[in-house]
């Protein structure tokens, strides 16, 4: 039983990082009608930069989780800028095209300085250690990563679906020159949201920098599954991709225990027959 | 809304002399590589590639559908090939066919799913399935995970051509590419491709014109994933390998980005998209990882500026359909 557990927090864990990526795709997608193919690799580039806080700063964990979103958000609003921008009123195809491109010079360079290999980033010392919950073992940097990350999840969905901000960016969406006739600056709404979604990418990034090692490849296989988990969920609505993200981590886990050769396959088999039976996945709306 | 290929679309109205004129340089300038100085591996590498990339264009270009998963095709057809002539030693010609079959069957399999979504659901869903295969490949013991199958015997072809000889191998696989080429141009020349390209124009207008357009498109998914599957068993031949790489979803990208160079939707684009990538991963090898970025970069330009790609700016500039 302790091994079931254990691979339902993995999966828990998964699930968070799952959750986070693509809640930020969702978010992106619904304001620039973008997939951005670079966000395995903005998640990559979070936890070098929290790798790089520490040992070149000495900056340390607390700080980076604050400092890496701002620091790689920056660094996709300069992306939207100069640019994401000019593809407004293309096929969407064009958006995935270039963000592909991004992803592998950002992938590239990495690869090229830091090789293949891992680097290591220390746990916090408060994070350190674990407690005994009597059925199970748990390290309490994993349960720090899964509350964290729904803590997050949540206030963003928050934020969108009952804040004023949210209530303008919703209408942004479904009706820009309407928004805009309202005297709100929708250009740097859409900069600002794309900040938002690299954001939530590179903070993915720093949550995962200590349990998996800091590597240039980190976000590349990671980005498809997040696509296959974008399929089932529909990215129909915010909620919508934080419940697919969690409850796939959780499953992916499970087949990990009862069926470990299926464990790579899960997820895709799983779009599989969601796709099957109801093709605009589970929240999505027909396009 | 604008559809992908609407830069590609020439400013006058198509021509096939051109295009046939043209066909006669190409067919002419690569019979003629084995008398020059030119490896002729590589070209023959970039006759697969060409090969691939025009079937993935036949998708893109004259339907629209962006599949980021067609190295599946590639691959499978491979492993298939690879497979039946290693292990069960057929001839050639058969081990092609059932590298064909295999993909074909692979299309019909993947296309049933993923024609239900559109747009970047499509493209989304091709990259999962295709992800799904490459881990599938990587546990299967045919395929022998991450050395792949070696030493694969070339073979007669037809009993008398030998295709150890680098001469008669040059001269089948370029006769293959040319009939897989003239194969995809009747298509789109045909009613059928007419059909796909108001299908790519307007769908809501094909479907109100009556045409059954999911039929339509799942039919040049099973083609375009067909001829890709025909590339990757030519390309065993050449290689006289088949592995992971070619399965892998870098692979789906690089079809993606000869396309773009060439010039989406056009006739020529993908050929010579395929040879810039293949000569420049070949001479720029040394550069190491850095080939990657260059070809992320490429990427970024060709969508920014460069949308009509090499071809596509010839023809827009003379006016002519290429």
């Amino acid at each position: 039983m302790q091994a079931l557990y254990a691979q339902l927090l993995v999966g828990l864990i998964n699930g968070s990082f799952y959750a986070l990526l693509s809640l930020g795709l969702a978010v992106i997608f619904g304001m620039l009608n973008i997939i951005n193919f670079a966000h395995g690799a903005l998640y990559m580039m979070g936890a070098f930069v929290a790798y790089f806080l520490l040992n070149l700063f000495g900056i340390n964990y607390w700080w980076a989780l604050i400092l890496s979103p701002v620091i790689v958000g920056g660094f996709g609003i300069i992306l939207e800028r100069t640019m994401l921008q000019w593809l407004t009123g293309l096929d969407h195809l064009y958006g995935l095209l270039l963000t592909f491109g991004l992803a592998l010079i950002i992938q590239g360079v990495f690869q090229n300085y830091f090789g293949s290999s891992g680097l290591p980033y220390a746990i916090p010392d408060i994070l350190k250690g674990g407690v005994n919950l009597g059925f199970m073992y748990l390290p309490i940097y994993r349960g720090w990563v899964v509350i964290f990350s729904l803590v997050v999840c949540i206030a963003t969905w928050y934020t969108i679906e009952r804040t004023r901000l949210g209530a303008y960016l919703r209408a942004a969406t479904e009706n820009p020159t309407l928004v805009r006739a309202f005297g709100i600056n929708v250009p740097r709404m859409i900069t600002l949201t794309y900040g938002l979604g690299v954001g939530l990418a590179a903070l993915a990034g720093v949550l995962s920098a200590p349990i998996n090692q800091v590597r240039p490849l980190m976000g590349a296989d990671l980005i498809i599954v997040v696509f296959a988990v974008v399929v089932i969920g529909g990215m129909g609505s915010i909620m919508g991709s934080i419940i697919t993200g969690f409850a796939l981590g959780v499953i992916e886990g499970l087949t990990k225990y009862f069926y470990p050769e299926a464990s790579n396959t899960v997820v895709f088999v799983l779009m599989v027959l969601v796709l099957l039976v109801k093709p605009t996945g589970l929240t999505g709306r027909a396009n | 809304m604008t559809t992908i290929t609407d830069n590609a679309v020439p400013a006058t109205g198509r021509s096939t002399t051109d295009e046939m004129v043209a066909f006669i340089i190409m067919a002419a300038l690569l019979a003629a590589v084995p008398l020059t100085g030119l490896y002729p591996y590589f070209v023959m590498q970039a006759l697969c590639f060409a090969l691939f990339a025009c079937a993935f264009n036949l998708l893109i270009g004259y339907s629209g559908l962006l599949s980021f998963g067609h190295a599946m095709f590639l691959g499978t057809a491979g492993y298939v090939t690879a497979h039946a002539l290693k292990v069960w030693g057929v001839s050639p010609e058969i081990g092609i066919i059932l590298g064909v079959v295999g993909a074909c069957a692979l299309s019909v399999l993947t296309g049933l799913i993923a024609i239900r979504r559109q747009g970047i659901y499509f493209a989304m869903i091709t990259l999962a399935l295709s992800q799904l295969l490459f881990f599938i490949y990587l546990q299967t013991p045919f395929t022998h995970g991450e050395d792949g199958i070696q030493g694969i015997p070339q073979g007669m072809m037809f009993g008398f051509l030998d295709l150890s000889n680098t001469t008669t191998l040059y001269y089948v696989v370029l006769a293959i590419f040319l009939l897989a080429f003239l194969l995809i141009y009747r298509a789109i020349n045909s009613p059928f491709g007419e059909v796909l390209k108001s299908i790519r124009e307007n769908e809501q207008r094909a479907i109100s014109l009556g045409y059954k357009t999911d039929q339509y498109k799942f039919l040049a998914f099973v083609l375009s994933g067909s001829l890709a599957g025909l590339a990757g068993a030519v390309k065993v031949f050449v290689a006289q390998n088949a592995s992971l790489t070619d399965v892998h979803w870098t692979m789906s990208g690089e079809v993606v980005l000869m396309t773009l160079v060439g010039g989406l939707g056009t006739v020529f684009g993908p050929v010579v998209g395929a040879f810039v990538i293949i000569a420049m991963q070949q001479y720029l090898a040394g550069f190491g990882q850095w080939v990657t970025v260059i070809q992320g970069a490429i990427f970024v330009i060709c969508v920014l500026t460069f949308r009509r790609g090499v071809i596509g700016e010839i023809a827009h500039f003379f006016k002519r359909s290429l």
